[in-house]
Formats: structure tokens, C-alpha cells, sequence
């Protein structure tokens, strides 16, 4: 049988939202086993990760303070023998470890996968590239594979039979690194869901003026998170970590809403893979209604308010 | 025998940086793929844009130093050169093209062997200081290749670098992630990639452009590089695209224009979408 394990992703001492959903689709694969880099979870985290699937949890209290890449792999390392698979989330920060594990295993890597399955005893990823217009499919011709998924690709469920009733402490040696880490100023968390991980996303660009008052009322109203164009960003109307596009987040929500934003191709390439886009522009040349399902041409000062009442009322039956 | 001070401070202040740029297609164009391959066409292709990043930087680490060589190089096929040479437009020094049949369908552990193969004969020759990427090539975009370049070489590793320093020996830079902004330092050689937000590109101007036609690009094979064919290309290779298409276009979009009902008619959309 396949032994799948699952990088977990952690915030604030939980298991993020994308690692359950790693998990449901390690099970589809083989089995899977949770690794936990850093102190032991609390038992409830454990308890979580059972239910998707992970039959049991390796932790490596070694990795806790591992922010380098080539250290956390060497954790990885250690927890992953027996793997054949080993998934994570596709972040930048995961990009680097996992490039560090495939040159420690000899692993194929596919990163920002939004699929994986096993055809003929090999393992394939899809990936939608060129800003999504193309669909690849990849063939992991290594023994070993890494792949680095999208989140909102898998829809989270428990397993059938729930697991993670063991928690294996993996001792491992971590290498002397060259980088030194002078510095680490924590980003405040954001409210609500992470920008990544949003199953809604509502974006405002230059269009909002600097206002973010209505597109994060409808956020709100959504249940999603709030995005930006790189120009909203560049002139300090939100902070950085909000910004979508292929040089920022790359989200892949059920739902897009772009308020304000021209469409430009580098915006294009981190949100075209969206389920529904719908787009509110006063310009009705803008290339961003080339791609929406549902656009608006008007004013979003005008649009968003009374799609918000719309929606309230709606709701109030 | 003691080294004199005077010949360090002169090291110190000399800075020799090689800056790696990737041919790619035109954001623009109609991206698409042959047989598992990109298709790259010299009237499609071009530098990689996030690279005009690492050449500024590069750049301005000289000319603030007073003194010392930039070099652009690419690993590509016959039209890759189209991007070191728009590095010399921007006003490097030196530009290397390494181009083999060899090297094709490599994935990034073998372009990285290819690429630190390269950096290794120009180091030996006169040591560099830095090697400076961007932070994505936008095809490949998997921001893995200045990770896998750093492991081949053995040197220290600083990526997304959104500010970029470099003193007494070592480099520092700073880092946002999502969770936190980190400085990060580590001696010297580094590879370093830089982020979009690390500076604002220059543009090659007509001084430049007349200067570059006539400026000499170095081609080199494997075998110049003394890399094992086998070690590299399709064959080596990890992954391998076995299909690739087309996404269909989105069916049955639709554009309203806002006549004083566009937020119900958005509303509405959503609603029956079952999305609020
Ligand atoms: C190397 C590189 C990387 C980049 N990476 C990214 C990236 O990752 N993400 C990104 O977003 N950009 C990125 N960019 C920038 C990108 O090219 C565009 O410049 C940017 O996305 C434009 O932002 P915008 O749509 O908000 O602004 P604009 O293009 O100015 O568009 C504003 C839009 O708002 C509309 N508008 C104005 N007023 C209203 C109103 N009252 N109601 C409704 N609509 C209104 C206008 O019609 C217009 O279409 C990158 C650029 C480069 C060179
Ligand atoms: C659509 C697509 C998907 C791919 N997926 C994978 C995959 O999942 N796994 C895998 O192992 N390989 C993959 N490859 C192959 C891989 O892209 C190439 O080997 C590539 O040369 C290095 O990776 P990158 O383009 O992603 O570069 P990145 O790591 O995104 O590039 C970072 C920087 O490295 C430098 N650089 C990268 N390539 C070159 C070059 N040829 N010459 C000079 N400088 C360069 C540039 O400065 C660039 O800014 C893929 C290629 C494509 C086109």
C-alpha cells in the first residue's frame, strides 16, 4: 500500500483548513500519515486530522524553530522514509522545502498542483498554466514524488474509518545553515479566512479609489476574504499580503469578484482558474469581462451597495 | 604570509555578480505547447520580466560599488539569446548563452545542474560575489529553480528578497511572507532572487541598445561545461508533461450594463448560483 504523507500546515497551534483537505486527498492515494513539524500538537488537533483520514502523526519536536528550507526538509526527510508520497501546500515557503527534500530523496517535484492520481502505478498532477488558459497534466516519472497542491482544489470530508490514534515523536538531525534569520516580525493575522484559502474572494483595484469600505462589506456578507490588484497595493490602500496575481497570492475560490480591477494579464494569472468570476468595471472594454461569468458594467459605487441589500433582503427571506 | 588590508578593501568594493535570465513567451501572446513542450519562437519570446528585476539589482550593487562585472546568462535554445541580449541592452557587462540539444525537457534539477555548472566556470575563473534570479520565471513559475541552484552550487541561499544589501562579506536581505517579514543574512557567494517590489527596472536606452548590438555573447555547450549529457535533458528528468490542452473558454458569459438595477441583477446571479 502507498504511504502518503501530508506536510501540516499550522496557524496559531491548528491545522489549517488545506491540510484537511491534503489529507482527504491523500486518502484517495493510499494511506496517509500527518508530519508535524515542531512541538506536539494539542490532542484535539490530532483528533482533527483523524477524522480526514491521517492514521497517525509524526511529529518532529527537532523542526520547531525550522524556518529554513533546507532544515525543515531534513525534518521532512526523517519523517517521510517510508513515504512514497509526500504532499504540502503550495506556498513559497513549501516551494523551497520541497525543492531541498527531492535533492535529499531524489524525488520528482510538481508544485501548484490542482489534482493528483495515481494512473498505471504512477503518480500525475494537473495544473492549469499560462494564467489557467492551458491544462497539464504531468507524469511523476521518479520513485518518489512531492507535490505542492493548491488549496480549494479537494473538498475537505472525514474519512470513513477515523484514525491518527498515534503520535510518533521522529527524532532527526538538522544541518548547520549558512542563513541566519536576524529578524522575524510577525504579520498580524488576518480576520477571517487567509487570502489562499478563501472559498470566496472579493478584489478591489485603482476602481475602489482607495475605499476597500464596500468590497469588504460584501466579503463579509460572503464569507470570504478580501483581494487587490498590485496597484491598490502599491499605493498603500492595503497592505501587501492582499495582493492576487501571479507575483502575489494565486487563489482558486468557488467564487471571484473583481471590483474596480482592469484585468491585466499578471492579475489574470493568479485568479482565472476561479469557479465563478464576475466583474463590476465602469469600462466596458476592460479585459477583465473577457473572463467573467457574470460582469456589471456601472460604477462599483453604485453596484455593490445594491447588490448588498439585494442579498440581505434576499436572505431575510 | 598576511594579506595586505589594502588588496581586501579592494575586493570588498570590486563586486562581480552573475545575473540569470530566462527566455520565455510574451505574457501577451498566445502561450501555448508542442508535444509536452512550451512552444518558444523568437517573435514570441522575450526576457523573463520578473528577471529585469535581478539585473537592476545586480546593476545598482556595481555601480554602487564603483567597480566589478555584471554577466547575464541564459539556458535555452537558439532564440534564448533574445534575452541575454536584452540584459546587455539594460547594460551588463558579459553575456553567456548556454544552449545544447542536450538540455532539453530538462525539469528544474537539471536546469539548476546545467545553470551552476555554468556559474562554477565563470567563478573559477575570478570569484563572483553574487548570483541574482528573479523570483518566477512566467511560464514554468514554479520559483523552485534559486532553491535547487543554491543546493548544486553549496553556497548560501536568499530568496524573495524584496530589499537586498551586501557588506563586509555578507548578504542581507528581507523577506515578506505571509506570515511575517524576516531578515535573513549569510556570507557571500550567495544566490539571491529578488521579488518585484526590490526595485524599479530601468530601460535600455540608445547609447545602450547601439552598444549591445556589437557586444559579444559567449556560447557554451555541455561539453564546454564538462556536464554529463545523461545527468540533464528528458531523459533525467523527474516529471515529465504527458498532455497538454487548452481550457475551454467560459460558456454562456454574461455582461449587463447598470441602468440602476446592475446590483439585483448581480444579487440575483448569486443567489441563483447558489453562491450567496
Ligand atoms: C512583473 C509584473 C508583475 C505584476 N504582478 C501583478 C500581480 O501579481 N497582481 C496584480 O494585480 N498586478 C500585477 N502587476 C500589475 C498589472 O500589470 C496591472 O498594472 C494591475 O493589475 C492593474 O491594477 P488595477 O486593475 O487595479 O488598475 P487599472 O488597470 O488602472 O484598472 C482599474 C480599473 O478600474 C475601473 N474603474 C475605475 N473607476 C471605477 C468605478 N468607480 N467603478 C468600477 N470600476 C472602476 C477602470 O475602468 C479600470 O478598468 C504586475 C506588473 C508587472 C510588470
Ligand atoms: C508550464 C511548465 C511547468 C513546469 N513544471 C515543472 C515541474 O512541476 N517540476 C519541474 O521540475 N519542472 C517543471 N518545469 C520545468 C522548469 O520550468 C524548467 O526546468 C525551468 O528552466 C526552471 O523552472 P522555472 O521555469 O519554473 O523557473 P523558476 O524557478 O520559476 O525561475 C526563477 C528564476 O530562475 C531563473 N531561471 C529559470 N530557468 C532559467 C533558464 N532556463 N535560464 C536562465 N535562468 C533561468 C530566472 O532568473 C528565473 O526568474 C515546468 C516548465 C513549464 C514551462
Amino acid at each position: 500500500m502507498t504511504t502518503v504523507a501530508v506536510l501540516v500546515e499550522s496557524r496559531g497551534g491548528e491545522a489549517t483548513q488545506p491540510t484537511h483537505e491534503a489529507i482527504t486527498l491523500a486518502r484517495t492515494l493510499g494511506t496517509p500519515v500527518a508530519v508535524w513539524l515542531g512541538a506536539a500538537p494539542d490532542p484535539a488537533q490530532n483528533a482533527r486530522l483523524g477524522i480526514h483520514g491521517a492514521t497517525e502523526v509524526r511529529v518532529v519536536p527537532a523542526a520547531e524553530d525550522a524556518r529554513q528550507p533546507a532544515r525543515a526538509a531534513a525534518a521532512l526527510a526523517a519523517a517521510t522514509a517510508d513515504a512514497d508520497i509526500v504532499l504540502m501546500i503550495s506556498t513559497f515557503v513549501n516551494k523551497e522545502i520541497a525543492t531541498r527534500l527531492a535533492l535529499l530523496t531524489g524525488a520528482g517535484v510538481v508544485v501548484d498542483a490542482a489534482g493528483v492520481e495515481l494512473v498505471d502505478g504512477h503518480v500525475e498532477t494537473l495544473q492549469t498554466v499560462f494564467a489557467a488558459t492551458w491544462n497539464v497534466r504531468t507524469r511523476i516519472a521518479a520513485e518518489k514524488a512531492i507535490v505542492a497542491i493548491r488549496p480549494n482544489t479537494t473538498l475537505a470530508s472525514p474519512a470513513e474509518e477515523t484514525g491518527a490514534a498515534t503520535t510518533v515523536v521522529v527524532d532527526a538531525e538538522l544541518p548547520e545553515v549558512p542563513e541566519v534569520i536576524a529578524s522575524v516580525e510577525p504579520v498580524p493575522a488576518p480576520e477571517g479566512v487567509p487570502l489562499a484559502e478563501a472559498p470566496v474572494v472579493v478584489s478591489g483595484g485603482r476602481g475602489t479609489n482607495g475605499d476597500y469600505t464596500l468590497v469588504r462589506e460584501l466579503a463579509d456578507l460572503l464569507g470570504g476574504a478580501v483581494g487587490a490588484s498590485r496597484d491598490a497595493t502599491d499605493e498603500g490602500w492595503i497592505s501587501h499580503e492582499h495582493m492576487v496575481g501571479q507575483t502575489g497570492t494565486t487563489v482558486t475560490p468557488a467564487l471571484y469578484v473583481a471590483c474596480g480591477i482592469s484585468g491585466a494579464v499578471h492579475h489574470r494569472g493568479g485568479m482565472q482558474a476561479s469557479g465563478t468570476i464576475v466583474a463590476v468595471n465602469i469600462d466596458p472594454d476592460a479585459p477583465i469581462f473577457e473572463i467573467a461569468d457574470f460582469g456589471v458594467v456601472g460604477d462599483l459605487g453604485d453596484v455593490l451597495p445594491q447588490a448588498i441589500a439585494h442579498i440581505e433582503k434576499h436572505r431575510a427571506g | 604570509m598576511e594579506v595586505a588590508p589594502a588588496s581586501s578593501a579592494a575586493t570588498l568594493s570590486r563586486m562581480r555578480i552573475l545575473v540569470t535570465v530566462k527566455f520565455v513567451p510574451d505574457l501577451q501572446s498566445q502561450r501555448s505547447f508542442t508535444d509536452g513542450a512550451v512552444t518558444r519562437t523568437g517573435d514570441d519570446g522575450t526576457m523573463n520580466e520578473l528577471d529585469e528585476n535581478a539585473v537592476e539589482a545586480a546593476l545598482q550593487l556595481k555601480e554602487a560599488a564603483g567597480e566589478g562585472e555584471v554577466y547575464a546568462l541564459t539556458v535555452g535554445g537558439d532564440d534564448a539569446v533574445a534575452a541575454v541580449r536584452k540584459a546587455l541592452q539594460l547594460g551588463v557587462d558579459h553575456a553567456i548563452h548556454v544552449s545544447d540539444a542536450g538540455v532539453a525537457g530538462s525539469d528544474v534539477f537539471g536546469t539548476a545542474k546545467v545553470i551552476a555548472a555554468a556559474v562554477r566556470k565563470v567563478h573559477e575563473e575570478d570569484p563572483l560575489d553574487l548570483v541574482i534570479t528573479g523570483m518566477a520565471a512566467l511560464d514554468g513559475l514554479t520559483s523552485m529553480l534559486p532553491t535547487a541552484l543554491a543546493a548544486e552550487l553549496g553556497w548560501s541561499q536568499l530568496t524573495l528578497a524584496s530589499g537586498l544589501t551586501v557588506e563586509g562579506g555578507a548578504a542581507s536581505i528581507v523577506r515578506h511572507l505571509p506570515d511575517a517579514h524576516e531578515t535573513v543574512s549569510a556570507p557571500l557567494p550567495a544566490v539571491v532572487s529578488v521579488t518585484d517590489e526590490a526595485n524599479t527596472p530601468r530601460y535600455p536606452n540608445f547609447k545602450l541598445i547601439m552598444a549591445a548590438r556589437s557586444k559579444p555573447v559567449a556560447t557554451w555547450t555541455l561539453e564546454d561545461l564538462g556536464v554529463d549529457p545523461s545527468s540533464v535533458g528528458a531523459g533525467a528528468a523527474r516529471t515529465v508533461v504527458v498532455d497538454a490542452s487548452p481550457r475551454p473558454p467560459r460558456e454562456n458569459r454574461v455582461t449587463v450594463t447598470d441602468t440602476g438595477e446592475g446590483g439585483v441583477a448581480l444579487a440575483d446571479f448569486l443567489i441563483e448560483r447558489g453562491l450567496a
